[in-house]
């Protein structure tokens, strides 16, 4: 992992120390709440709907185990004891006093940590694939370009105030896990014809209020020009942005609108004069970065024999573990989504938990998923059975991944002050009637994600299944969005209809689960099924039994 | 009835205005009156209170009522953690249906 030097480490400190005075002065009386708020959101502090919320960025979703414990740690002395992870590998923290924010971000400097960027129309922490390093599947590890990439976009002073937040995916895998193509800028690191490696540039995704894939602006940038390509595609939004209107500001409104030839026209003269300022990162800086990423010390004679005979187990490695790179090794996925529960969230004693257990078996590393779950990126498959046993006694062992019980859902309406409806007792109404792990399986692959409200924190646009609360005078209700998907064959949901309460969105969402049960060809998924059929058998089956029931 | 809502500054605890001081309890908020306006930019002008509005409320035989489920939400707490709302403390808060 990457460890600061000298000068990451001043810049948080002094940040903190800043921070410091400046939340004295507020509480002093000295400044207004004008004057402070975009203070505080500059240090991720939002004020909620019941307290301060905390949001902590983890870079590109890594953290080591003296990181994860330290997350714990202010869940208990500052929090309410649990944190809640989120849809951009972050972790937010729901009952933050102002008063204990300046220590709780020194808590966190102490372990190379800031919440720094977390909120703001600025470059956002920049997420990754959550198998970084370890995947079977990996061309390049995409960390160390991630890296360069938090420190390229920290503090960066002419991205500072841009027309709206900016988000930043990368990923070194042909295979997906990062959501990339619906980011502002998603970059796949690839290999041409002649085995050299390079950047591929989707410019313009997002989902929110008018969800868009990104389209493909730069086709091969060598990695040692990223930046300087980045900094053009940043300036030509920044400079033609709607600053005007919130709701048309973000990025892929401009490529929209002028249209992703003339943006990329726009683009390509911009790195053109950029490069002729010589300002690419030296080449020994990205190979410095590298060092901090090189392989573990796996052990070379690690087996591959798995003991299967306990059959929770076994269903546990069949949906939870992935094949990792090194043979006798594998990747972990730990389930933040039992039946019932909180999607995302856990408990300080869970955190801590799986930091020891990242120290023990994973070589001192644990990733955050954007579908809010945890991965031991290497444990040594003669390791696994100790390990299930252990999480399965702290209740994280849901044998859940990818299923219908492993939900997304934003915090929504019960903690956010944007929401416009709740997501989470939609989740855990929709965990419970799909309790049964033998029904979950046989629907096979089927991701569903819920946000309460149009900015779309909960990718709904991007399930399977989406659910998207809105709020009809004054009543929550519930539309349905069916076919989105994310990755290689990213799509965007479609609305079914009307919308419904509470109980009637679980009920839909069964009914179109039948739909698919009913008429799914060998190997389909419940997307793929869809995309066959389309939408009117499900339409009919949803809304024909809702006439029926009056 | 419009009541006065807000949130502590130092705490950011949801507190109601009671005519005379700010509880976090909604059953002690009161009407505001014609005076809502100079109310909040007199507490305000405290520095101990942020993010203040008025809102809609109904006075029920449970108590006082938000009419907005976001305030109702606010006054009682995460509906999905009632363990960390008010009611453990005070089992009467919000006995109205979120």
């Amino acid at each position: 992992m990457y460890q600061y030097d000298q000068y990451d480490q001043a810049m948080v400190d002094a940040r903190v120390a800043e921070f410091r005075d400046q939340v004295e002065r507020r509480l002093a009386g000295d400044i207004t709440e004008d004057q402070f708020k975009p203070l505080r959101l500059k240090n991720g502090l939002y004020l909620q709907l019941h307290a301060y919320m905390l949001r902590v960025a983890i870079p590109y979703g890594t953290l080591s185990s003296r990181q994860m414990r330290m997350l714990g740690d202010i869940a208990d002395k500052y929090d309410r004891g649990y944190g809640h992870f989120t849809t951009r590998q972050n972790i937010q923290y729901n009952w933050i006093k102002l008063q204990d924010a300046p220590d709780i971000l020194a808590d966190l400097a102490s372990v190379e940590m800031h919440a720094i960027q977390t909120s703001g129309n600025c470059i956002r922490n920049t997420t990754s694939d959550q198998f970084a390093g370890a995947a079977a599947d990996e061309l390049v590890d995409p960390r160390p370009y991630a890296e360069l990439l938090r420190q390229w976009s920290t503090f960066h002073p002419e991205f500072d105030y841009l027309p709206r937040k900016f988000k930043i995916a990368i990923i070194g895998s042909e295979t997906d896990r990062a959501a990339m193509k619906l980011h502002d800028i998603g970059i796949q690191l690839v290999q041409n014809d002649a085995g050299e490696i390079g950047c591929k540039f989707y410019v313009g995704g997002g989902m929110g209020r008018t969800p868009m894939i990104a389209p493909v602006i730069g086709d091969f940038v060598p990695p040692l020009q990223m930046i300087s390509y980045l900094e053009a595609c940043l300036r030509v939004y920044n400079r033609y942005g709607r600053r005007d209107n919130k709701y048309k500001a973000r990025i892929k409104i401009l490529v929209h609108e002028i249209g992703a030839d003339e943006y990329r026209r726009q683009v390509e003269e911009e790195f053109a004069h950029i490069l002729t300022l010589g300002l690419e990162p030296p080449a020994a800086e990205l190979e410095r970065i590298k060092g901090f990423f090189e392989q573990p010390g796996f052990d070379a004679n690690a087996s591959d024999e798995l003991d299967l005979s306990d059959p929770d187990f076994a269903l546990w490695v069949d949906q939870n573990v992935h094949a990792h790179k090194q043979p006798g090794y594998a990747i972990v996925n730990i389930s933040l989504k039992p039946v019932g529960g909180i999607p995302g969230d856990a408990t300080a004693d869970q955190i801590r938990l799986m930091a020891d257990l990242a120290l023990e078996h994973s070589f001192d590393e644990l990733r955050v998923t954007h579908a809010q779950n945890i991965v031991l990126p290497h444990v040594k498959k003669a390791d696994l059975y100790g390990l299930w046993q252990k999480l399965d006694e702290a209740g994280l062992a849901s044998a859940n991944l990818d299923l219908i019980g492993d939900i997304i859902a934003c915090p929504g309406l019960d903690y956010c002050s944007l929401a416009n409806a709740r997501s989470i007792p939609v989740a855990q109404k929709i965990s419970e009637r799909f309790a049964d792990l033998g029904r979950q399986r046989e629907l096979g692959e089927l991701k569903l994600k819920i946000s309460g409200c149009i900015n779309a924190c909960g990718h709904h646009h991007a399930g399977h299944i989406g659910i998207l609360g809105v709020d009809r005078k004054g009543v929550e209700n519930y539309q349905l969005l069916l076919g989105g998907c994310e990755g290689a064959d990213t799509s965007l949901g479609t609305i079914t209809g009307p919308g419904f309460n509470e109980d009637g969105i679980v009920d839909a969402v069964e009914k179109a689960t039948d739909v698919y049960l009913a008429q799914r060809a060998d190997g389909e998924r419940f997307v793929d099924t869809f995309r066959r059929i389309g939408m009117a058998p499900f339409k009919e089956a949803i809304y024909a039994k809702e006439a029926v029931n009056g | 009835m419009k009541v006065i809502t807000g949130s502590d500054l130092r705490t950011g605890d949801v507190i109601w205005w009671t005519g005379e001081g700010w509880s976090r309890h909604v059953n002690d908020a009161v009407e505001a009156g014609e005076h809502a306006e100079a109310i909040i930019a007199r507490e305000n002008a405290k520095q101990i209170v942020t993010d203040t509005q008025v809102i809609e409320a109904t006075r029920t035989d449970e108590g006082v009522r938000p009419a907005h489920i976001k305030d109702r939400i606010r006054a009682l707490g995460p509906t999905v953690r009632l363990d960390l709302s008010l009611k453990p403390a005070d089992p009467d808060a919000g006995t109205w249906v979120i």
